[in-house]
């Protein structure tokens, strides 16, 4: 489903070189995740991935069911399938969160040629996504992330989530900041999406959050690179270790 | 875009073409209609300000008082204070009157409208019909089933071509009719407040507006009377170089409630136009006056070639104690906007609010804000301005507040919010602040910011494209502002938050 070759990537502003040719497949249904050090380059691929300003590919691929996602802009690739949720997510005072909903899963629609949803449809299933996410009427009235905890955050974005129903789906370190119990929601909350046709790409630090999301497949990337790649155990390992024991074995 | 305004119409190709393809351009209401006018000769004198008023079926004391009006204007210098900068305007270069040749009998009723005029205003989206709601909005079929009455005034450059709704408003006793008509039936009330808010010596355009002034709307809410509908104007100016000046006088007596909407558009034309209205309002003890405005003139196009100039003296003189009046006005169009909606705090426990959100596109360029005057004892004042400057545009906040010796215990709050979208244009406050007792307090609040990367980065990872986000992040922006708002006013100004910053970003 997603396929990075060979990935490249700059600053546009400095000739600093992050990614330094990844190469990573995500099938459908499977659960990836991405661990690696600070400055390993892990959020980067995932603002790459989604089109954000700043960043220059000098070189490699990356396509999304055969679609070159680089030519796309940002809203391309998410009409096309790809979500971030974001590790800040952004505040947009004014901006009540339904509404913000609203207009992003009509954006999409509207995008693939699909007829935009009633507000009536709209609303009953807003509100059934939110319920098992724990989000309030209360949350839902108030301007998108505008005073919300480090957990009610997350909790959105899982949301948004939920209510886009992506093909492919990236979390930044969307464990950070968070209690075991928000953690344990938004887990559910990811774990209710898992299904054969939907990718995940799960970036994370910790191997905690794995406890809660069970990967498939767990990826070390460090300076640029993905350098070892292995089943569930690979995160057991990190968390017993720590990096610097794989670092030094694969150099 | 650029092709399309200086499109000359070609041989073979229909009126109609040309309009269709006008209207997905970004200016929805840029067409005009072609219709046999009148004119009163180029310039301005006192034989043009006769004129006017004979052409109006004036008495003379109303003659009177536009000649002394005219005389003074002669004397005045044109402003130049504010932060807005245009070619100089031949004041004598301009016709003063302009009137569809139909007109030149007054219709008895809506019925006898020239149709081509009741057509304009159905494509402007405002039926000249009694119904019951503001249709054309969209949206407004989602409206609540019981309906809200809208009574409207329409003015075709110099004149009122109907108003709808009179009979029914006239049984509740209010009065809502043209000012020309205004000064025929009702000479008594427009001789009492005509002038008694902004005197005719106020400012170089309020002069000249009074001595030249053609036509606008009377309101007038009689003790105790809570008026059974909104009121509205909407002023459209279709004859080409040619200056509207009207005139609105609105009235609320002893305990009374109204509420008015003003609405504005022009075609789009590659030579700027005038238009220098003036407002009074006169709200006395207990009584409550609401004024939004929808400003949509021709802005120019994205070179800053023509568009309205927009010089406009509003003022409301709250005279009774514990009267009230609350100015929104949503300011979209207009390629130079000159304008500060005031309040006159005069009565004791009087209040004044003045919500404003002003866009300024391209080479737009906006200088507007508000006076809050505090005379009386215990009174209070609200600013709440949101100003978005894209493209070249200047937008500037200027407003005052002033608390006299005698408005003891009052209390002034105002919010200065800009937005800047893109690096090449620019948004200002200039704040007066006077203070000349010890018990009143004045609070003020500014910000700066921009629009937000990363909020336009999230907006567009969820789907939406990058004017949608843009849409978006303003109208949260100005939401404060909105919600001030009529519910279908409120909608048509989101869409034009929306349609004004098209082609802002990238």
């Amino acid at each position: 489903m997603l396929e990075i070759k060979n990935l490249h990537v700059k600053l546009e502003e400095e000739e600093k070189e992050i990614l330094k040719g990844v190469d990573l497949t995500v099938e459908a249904g499977k659960v990836h995740a991405i661990m690696g050090p600070n400055g390993s380059g892990k959020s980067t691929l995932s603002y790459v991935l989604s089109g954000r300003d700043g960043y220059e590919v000098t070189d490699g691929a990356a396509t999304l069911d055969g679609e070159d996602l680089l030519e796309m802009e940002p809203e391309e690739r998410a009409a096309a399938g790809i979500f971030l949720a974001f590790q800040y997510p952004v505040e947009i005072p004014g901006v009540g969160n339904m509404t913000f909903l609203r207009t992003a899963v009509n954006a999409q629609r509207k995008a693939r040629g699909q007829e935009e949803l009633s507000a009536a449809d709209f609303l009953k299933l807003v509100r059934e996504k939110a319920k098992s996410l724990k989000i309030d009427a209360d949350m839902l009235k108030r301007p998108v992330n505008v005073g919300f905890s480090g957990g009610e955050k997350k909790r959105n974005e899982i949301l948004q989530m939920a209510m886009l129903e992506p093909k492919m789906c990236i979390l930044d370190e969307t464990d950070s900041g968070l209690d075991v119990d928000a953690m344990k929601l938004v887990s559910e909350g990811v774990n209710a999406l898992r299904d054969a046709g939907r990718g995940f790409l799960v970036i994370t630090h910790y191997q905690r959050l794995l406890d809660h999301i069970k990967p498939d497949v767990v990826h070390i990337m460090a300076d640029g690179r993905i350098v070892k790649s292995g089943g569930p155990e690979l995160a057991l390992e990190v968390e017993n270790n720590g990096y610097a024991d794989i670092l030094a074995e694969v150099n | 875009m650029a092709a399309l305004d200086q499109t000359q119409v070609k041989e073979g190709v229909d009126q109609e073409t040309v309009d269709a393809v006008r209207e997905v351009s970004t200016y929805k209401y840029g067409w005009e209609t072609d219709i046999e006018m009148e004119y009163a000769p180029k310039g301005v004198n006192p034989d043009i300000v006769k004129l006017i008023s004979e052409k109006n079926e004036e008495p003379e004391w109303m003659t009177e008082w536009r000649l002394a009006a005219f005389e003074r204007w002669t004397q005045m210098e044109e402003p130049k204070w504010a932060m807005v900068n245009y070619p100089e305007i031949d004041f004598q270069d301009q016709y003063y009157y302009a009137r569809p040749k139909s007109m030149e009998e007054k219709p008895k009723s809506l019925d006898e409208v020239d149709p081509k005029l009741l057509a304009t205003y159905e494509k402007l989206g405002i039926p000249l019909k009694e119904q019951m709601i503001l249709a054309g909005v969209e949206g407004a079929e989602n409206m609540p089933a019981e309906g809200r009455k809208v009574a409207v005034d329409a003015v075709f450059d110099s004149v009122s071509v109907g108003t709808t709704f009179q009979d029914e408003l006239k049984k509740a006793g209010v009065i809502f009719c043209s000012i020309s008509e205004a000064i025929k039936e009702h000479p008594e009330l427009v001789k009492k407040y005509l002038g008694s808010v902004v005197p005719v010596s106020d400012n170089f355009y309020a002069t000249l507006n009074s001595a030249v002034f053609s036509d606008g709307s009377f309101v007038y809410v009689p003790p105790g009377v809570r008026c059974p509908m909104e009121l509205s104007t909407y002023f459209r100016i279709n004859a080409e170089n040619t200056g509207q000046f009207e005139r609105t006088l609105i009235i609320a007596d002893k305990g009374s409630y109204v509420s008015y909407l003003e609405g504005c558009t022009a075609p789009q034309r590659d030579t700027a136009q005038l238009h220098a209205a003036v407002v009074e309002i006169i709200i006395e003890e207990d009584a409550e006056v609401k004024y939004s405005t929808v400003q949509n003139w021709f802005p120019g196009d994205e070179n800053g070639k023509g568009g309205i100039y927009n010089f406009v003296t509003k003022r409301a003189d709250c005279r009774g104690d514990r009267s009230k009046v609350m100015w929104t006005q949503v300011e979209t169009g207009s390629a130079v906007t000159w304008k500060y909606p005031s309040c006159i705090l005069r009565g004791d426990d009087s209040q004044g609010e003045f919500y404003s959100i002003a866009i300024a596109n391209n080479y737009q360029q906006a200088d507007t804000g508000t006076k809050m005057v505090h005379l009386g004892k215990n009174t209070k004042s609200r600013i709440v301005s949101k100003g978005i400057s894209a493209g070249k545009a200047q937008n500037t906040y200027r407003g005052l507040v002033s608390m006299h010796p005698k408005a003891k215990d009052s209390r002034n709050y105002t919010q200065c919010d800009s937005l800047l979208i893109g690096d090449k244009c620019g948004a200002h406050t200039v704040p007066y602040i006077e203070v000349r007792n010890n018990s009143s307090r004045v609070e003020h609040e500014a910000t700066t910011s921009k629009v937000d990367d990363d909020q336009l980065f999230y907006c567009r990872q969820r789907g939406m494209d990058e004017e949608e986000a843009v849409a978006l992040v303003v109208n949260g922006f100005c939401k404060d502002v909105l919600q001030a708002l009529p519910m279908e006013f409120a909608m048509e100004a989101q869409q034009l938050v929306a349609i004004s910053l098209e082609g802002s970003v990238g």
